[in-house]
Formats: C-alpha cells, sequence, structure tokens
C-alpha cells in the first residue's frame, strides 16, 4: 500500500496517516463518551423519582399567622397563612434592599399564602419559623440555623450567606382552601 | 542490592515465575533505610495498618448492614446490640476512622517539617495527597451510612456544595443524589462507593510505597543516603521500631474503642435521618473542621465571585496547593532543623490549622474561646488568610531570604555528632 501513496511527497504517508490516527482518536473519544452516557446518567433522578406525584394540601385548618410543613419530592413545603402585618411588610421592602430582588407579587398567587420550598438556598438546611415558637430571624420569616441566614416574611432572602430566595414550587389553588403543589 | 538466592526450592520456583518474594524482600526486608530515623516516621507503616483494619471491619460490618433509608439506621443498632460483637466490630470502624486521620495528619506535617515534599520526592508527596483526598470522600460517605441525623444533614450540606457552580451546579447536585433531595438513591450509591474507595486507597498505597522505594525515605537530617554507613536494612531494624510504635498506638486506639467509644462523635447520629428537621447546630467529623472553617469564613463576594462559591473554591485550593508546595517552597535546604527561621513559621502553622479546627466546631457568631467581642468567624477569616499566606507568600520569599544553619556532611557524621538531638 505504501508504494501508491508515495507520490505525495518526500515524507511518505504523512497526511494520510495524521488523519487515520485523529479520525481513529476522534471515533475512540466519542464512543468511549457515548459507552459512559448510560453510566452516568443511570445516576440521575429514575423514573419512578421523577414521577413523584405532586401533593395536595387542605388550607382551610391554618389559622392566620400560622404555618405548615408538607412533604414534596422528598423536601418540606412551608404554607404560610401571613397576617396583614407580614404582608405589608413583605410588600413594602425597597427592591434596591434585597440580595436577590423580587417584589412580593411575584412569588405568591393570593397574598394571604405565602408558598416556598422549605430548603436554605445556602447548603440546604432547613430553616427555622414555620413552628410555633422557633425563631424567625430579623425579618419576621425564616432564620436558618446552620450558617445564619435571615429570610423575611415573603421568604427572600435578606441576611446572611445564602445567595438567592426561598425558591417558590409550582402550585395551583384548587379551591380557596386547597392547593395542589407540582 | 543483588537478587536474593532461594534456598526454598517451592519458593524459588514460584519466585523464578513472578518475583514477588524478591519484591516483597526489597521493600521489607534489605531496604537501606537511614538510620536516624525518629519516631515521626512511624506514622506511614501505622496508616497501613489502620488501612488494613478498616477494610477487615468494614467487610464484616457490611454483613449485616442494609444500605436502604429504611432500614439502614436499625441495621445499624442491631449491628450494636444483637450482633455478636457487633459492637466491638462498629467501633474499631468508627474509632479507626479517627485514628486513621490522627496518623495521616501527623504524617504529613511531618513531611512538611522535613521538607519530604521536595526533589525528588514530589510523586511520592502528591500520591499523598491523592490517599488524603481519597481517604476524605471515604470518611464522608462512610458516615453517611449509618442514616442518623448528622449522617442526613452532614450529606445535605456538603453535596450542596456543588450547587455553588454556575450553570452546572444544580444538575450537578440533583446528579449526586439520584433525586430532589438526599435519599435512598443517595444512600445507596454512597455505599457502593464507600465499599470501593478503600480499595483505590489500597492501590495508591502501593503506588506511594514504589514511589518511595525509587527515591529512598527523607531522614530528620534532610541529607541524603551517600554511603552505606548512613543507612541500615530495614528488617530487623525498622520493623522492630515500626512494631514497637504499633504496639502505644494500639494502646490508644483500644482505649477509646473500649472506654470511650463515642468520644469523636456525635450524640445527633443516634437519632434517626429526618428530612423535615435540621439539627440545631450541624457539625462535620473532627477530621473535616479546617476545611468546614475555611469554607464559612468566606461570607463575603470576590471579584464577582459570589460568597458561597468562593468559599467552596477556597476550602478545594486549601488542599489544591499542597500539591505545588515543591515549587513555592524556595529553599535548598529540606529539613527544618537547619531553618532557624522557616521552623517558627511551620509551628504558628500547625498552631493555625488548630484555630482553624476550633473554629470549624463553633457557630460563626459565638464568642472566640469566651472572648467578648472577637467573634470566631472573625478568628477564622484571619486563621484562613495565614493558612494560604504560608504556602503562598512565607513559603517562597522565607526560602529565599533565610541563612540556613551548616548541614551536616552526612547522616552519619550527624549521628556521631549527637545531631539526633538539635
Ligand atoms: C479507608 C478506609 C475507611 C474509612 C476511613 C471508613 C470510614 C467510615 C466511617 C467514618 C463510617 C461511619 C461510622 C459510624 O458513625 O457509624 C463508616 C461506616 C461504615 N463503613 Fe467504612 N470506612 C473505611 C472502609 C470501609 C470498608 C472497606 C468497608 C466495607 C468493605 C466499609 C463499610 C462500612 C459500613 C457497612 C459502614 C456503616 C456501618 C456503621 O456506620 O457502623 N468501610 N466507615
Ligand atoms: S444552609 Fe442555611 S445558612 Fe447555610
Amino acid at each position: 500500500m505504501s508504494q501508491t501513496v508515495q507520490s505525495s511527497g518526500d515524507k511518505p504517508d504523512e497526511n494520510r496517516r495524521d488523519f487515520l490516527t485523529l479520525a481513529t482518536t476522534a471515533v475512540g473519544v466519542v464512543g468511549t463518551g457515548m459507552a459512559l452516557w448510560p453510566f452516568v446518567d443511570s445516576m440521575n433522578p429514575s423514573k419512578d423519582v421523577l414521577a413523584l406525584a405532586s401533593v395536595e394540601v387542605n388550607l382551610s385548618n391554618i389559622a392566620v399567622g400560622q404555618a405548615i410543613k408538607v412533604m414534596w419530592r422528598g423536601k418540606p413545603v412551608f404554607i404560610r397563612h401571613r397576617t396583614e402585618r407580614e404582608i405589608k411588610e413583605a410588600e413594602d421592602v425597597a427592591l434596591n434592599q434585597l440580595v436577590d430582588p423580587e417584589t412580593d407579587d411575584a412569588r405568591v398567587k393570593k397574598k394571604e399564602w405565602l408558598i416556598v420550598v422549605g430548603v436554605c438556598t445556602h447548603l440546604g438546611c432547613i430553616p427555622m419559623g414555620t413552628a410555633t415558637g422557633e425563631p424567625r430571624g430579623d425579618f419576621d420569616g425564616w432564620y436558618c440555623p446552620c450558617h445564619g441566614s435571615h429570610y423575611d416574611s415573603s421568604g427572600r432572602i435578606r441576611k446572611g450567606p445564602a445567595p438567592k430566595n426561598l425558591h417558590v414550587p409550582t402550585y395551583t389553588f384548587l379551591t380557596d382552601t386547597s392547593v395542589k403543589i407540582g | 542490592m543483588s537478587a536474593p538466592v532461594w534456598n526454598n526450592k517451592v519458593v524459588k520456583w514460584v519466585d523464578d515465575r513472578l518475583p514477588i518474594i524478591s519484591m516483597v524482600h526489597h521493600a521489607a526486608y534489605e531496604y537501606p533505610t537511614p538510620k536516624n530515623l525518629s519516631y515521626m516516621w512511624n506514622f506511614g507503616s501505622l496508616a497501613g495498618f489502620v488501612l488494613v483494619t478498616m477494610i477487615l471491619s468494614g467487610i464484616f460490618l457490611v454483613m449485616n448492614y442494609t444500605p436502604h433509608a429504611d432500614m439502614a439506621f436499625d441495621s445499624v443498632e442491631r449491628i450494636m446490640r444483637d450482633v455478636n460483637y457487633g459492637w466491638l466490630i462498629r467501633y474499631l470502624h468508627v474509632n479507626g476512622a479517627s485514628m486513621f486521620f490522627i496518623c495521616v495528619y501527623i504524617h504529613i506535617f511531618r513531611g512538611l517539617y522535613y521538607g519530604s515534599y521536595k526533589a525528588p520526592r514530589e510523586v511520592l508527596w502528591w500520591i499523598g495527597i491523592l490517599i488524603l483526598l481519597a481517604m476524605m470522600a471515604t470518611a464522608f460517605m462512610g458516615y453517611v451510612l449509618p442514616w442518623g441525623q448528622m449522617s442526613f444533614w452532614g450529606a445535605t450540606v456538603i453535596t450542596n456544595l456543588f450547587s455553588a457552580f454556575p450553570v452546572i451546579g444544580d444538575p450537578l447536585v440533583t446528579w449526586l443524589w439520584g433525586g430532589f433531595s438526599v435519599g435512598n438513591p443517595t444512600l445507596n450509591r454512597f455505599f457502593s462507593l464507600h465499599y470501593l474507595l478503600p480499595f483505590v486507597i489500597l492501590g495508591l498505597v502501593v503506588l506511594h510505597v514504589w514511589a518511595l522505594h525509587a527515591v529512598r525515605s527523607n531522614n530528620p537530617t534532610g541529607v541524603e543516603i551517600k554511603t552505606p554507613q548512613d543507612s541500615i536494612p530495614f528488617h530487623p531494624y525498622y520493623t522492630i521500631k515500626d512494631l514497637f510504635g504499633m504496639g502505644v498506638f494500639l494502646i490508644i486506639y483500644l482505649y477509646f474503642v473500649f472506654f470511650a467509644p463515642n468520644f469523636f462523635g456525635e450524640p445527633d447520629n443516634y437519632i434517626m435521618a429526618n428530612p423535615l428537621s435540621t439539627p440545631a447546630h450541624i457539625v462535620p467529623e473532627w477530621y473535616f473542621l479546617p476545611f468546614y472553617a475555611i469554607l464559612r469564613s468566606i461570607d463575603f463576594e470576590f471579584l464577582g465571585i459570589p460568597a458561597k462559591l468562593l468559599g467552596v473554591l477556597a476550602m478545594f485550593a486549601a488542599i489544591i496547593v499542597l500539591f505545588v508546595i515543591p515549587w513555592l517552597d524556595t529553599s535548598k535546604v529540606r529539613s527544618s532543623r537547619f531553618r532557624p527561621v522557616y521552623k517558627w513559621f511551620f509551628v504558628i502553622l500547625v498552631i493555625d490549622c488548630f484555630i482553624l479546627g476550633y473554629c470549624g466546631a463553633k457557630s460563626p457568631a459565638d464568642p472566640f474561646m469566651g472572648l467578648h467581642g472577637l467573634q470566631v468567624i472573625t478568628v477564622g477569616q484571619l486563621a484562613t488568610l495565614y493558612y494560604f499566606l504560608h504556602f503562598l507568600v512565607v513559603m517562597p520569599v522565607v526560602g529565599k531570604m533565610e541563612r540556613p544553619k551548616p548541614l551536616p556532611a552526612s547522616i552519619s557524621e550527624s549521628v556521631l555528632k549527637g545531631g539526633a538531638n538539635a
């Protein structure tokens, strides 16, 4: 074979060989990557985990000023029946005072109900302030004991190391007193 | 070092076909060892001993452990109460982890003091740091297995660290968990990896010893072996010294196993994991505290990098920096025994690491050692600063400026002049 390609110059085969080596290497790398992918992807959430049903919560038993925790996708969701004062506090804050600026309006569907994922956006602890008597931090919301993050009555980060507001999950009100999360 | 001649026919037959007996003979028998090694050189073999203990006790724990979120906690309690000697095997494993880190930390600081990371031992040093990283991963995942409150919340906080990375952060954490929070899939994969990694460590240890035997042991003078007079064969001199050290070590290790088995532990880990309630105070195992303190001390953003990401980067950097110290240290002298200035910075570094450990164990807003007006976080920040200054500034600068004491001509000379007291 080498005799027929000699013509390409005084360094026989160079281009053709380089090309073959490169092409083989590329196929090898892509092939290995493709073979690895199923293993990597097997560590992602499986279908049964993804299929975790949404939860329906009855709100009629939550008095004004009270809050509850429900489990959704293995995480707690805080549902707080806010008082007039808490709503007003949340609405009155100027956006430029916020670490992660968001209006209260954008975070609730009905003013009196605040629904947020109860996972601190710093490193994932559950902030305190849902059960009566727990510390609510300096802003009438939640206080994370792990590294001292304070959230306000709209679940927005106000002080401490957490970078983001508590997440708002997708939810829909089925009736005035029942909500479906997820 | 000529190949030994084996008299026993069977030994010879095997060795001719697979020279494994010669290899072990070279490594553990005739290996020419500096004749002036101090007890600081015991901790390598001790760490190896603990590794074997961990693997053995681990294999027996697995026979009774159930890696499922609903059953793991109870299965560990059953090991403690019902399995014959289960308590002993578990306490050997639990305290073994602490002993492992004690040995390895002493081993590392020994290397730092005597300049064992410098040429030609850089690769040996790197493999050591890889072992440290693998140990940390192993111990972290092992701590999750009993599925107590600290297991669960420690896992939550540490895996969440990866969410600090932009863009890939959240998908990465979901991938690590195999779900939307730490749960059964997380426990299962941690169990799988906790079983695997110790054997990876074992492989790394083989490479570590291989590299050691290629470049030979350093010694308290930092002067290389020059003539045969400088060395003695490993056996019987150091086999006996290592054995003696092991006896002392076992007294300490077993004291904890039998008389204070939960000394290093957290009572909260005897409460089953509850995803709805975070313990008031989350602390990692003691051996992670200095790194945890570095992580938490970064509560400010810098160059547009948010605090959370910066903290994570600083924590990893604290270990990564060890890889490059062979080039950061500009001094031509290995042993700090002959480095009158650097010696004191080394002492400061050791104290600094203890202070970091203390800060890691306390809440950031607490007063430091009960001193009012001085917060743990502030001290943690200063200690973090020194940690990095030590490697990035002190090492290069002091190495250049310091005038070392005269080195002995050889190991033998130093021994004859009573150099061991210097
Ligand atoms: C590098 C060596 C190892 C280290 C540093 C290590 C570390 C740990 C730690 C810190 C724990 C938590 C102990 C507790 O609080 O209960 C643990 C648990 C466990 N480890 Fe390991 N381990 C090692 C090797 C192994 C091996 C080789 C196996 C299996 C072959 C194993 C099996 C287990 C099991 C089943 C548990 C859960 C039971 C328990 O918590 O007591 N470990 N390990
Ligand atoms: S996890 Fe909440 S402040 Fe760190």
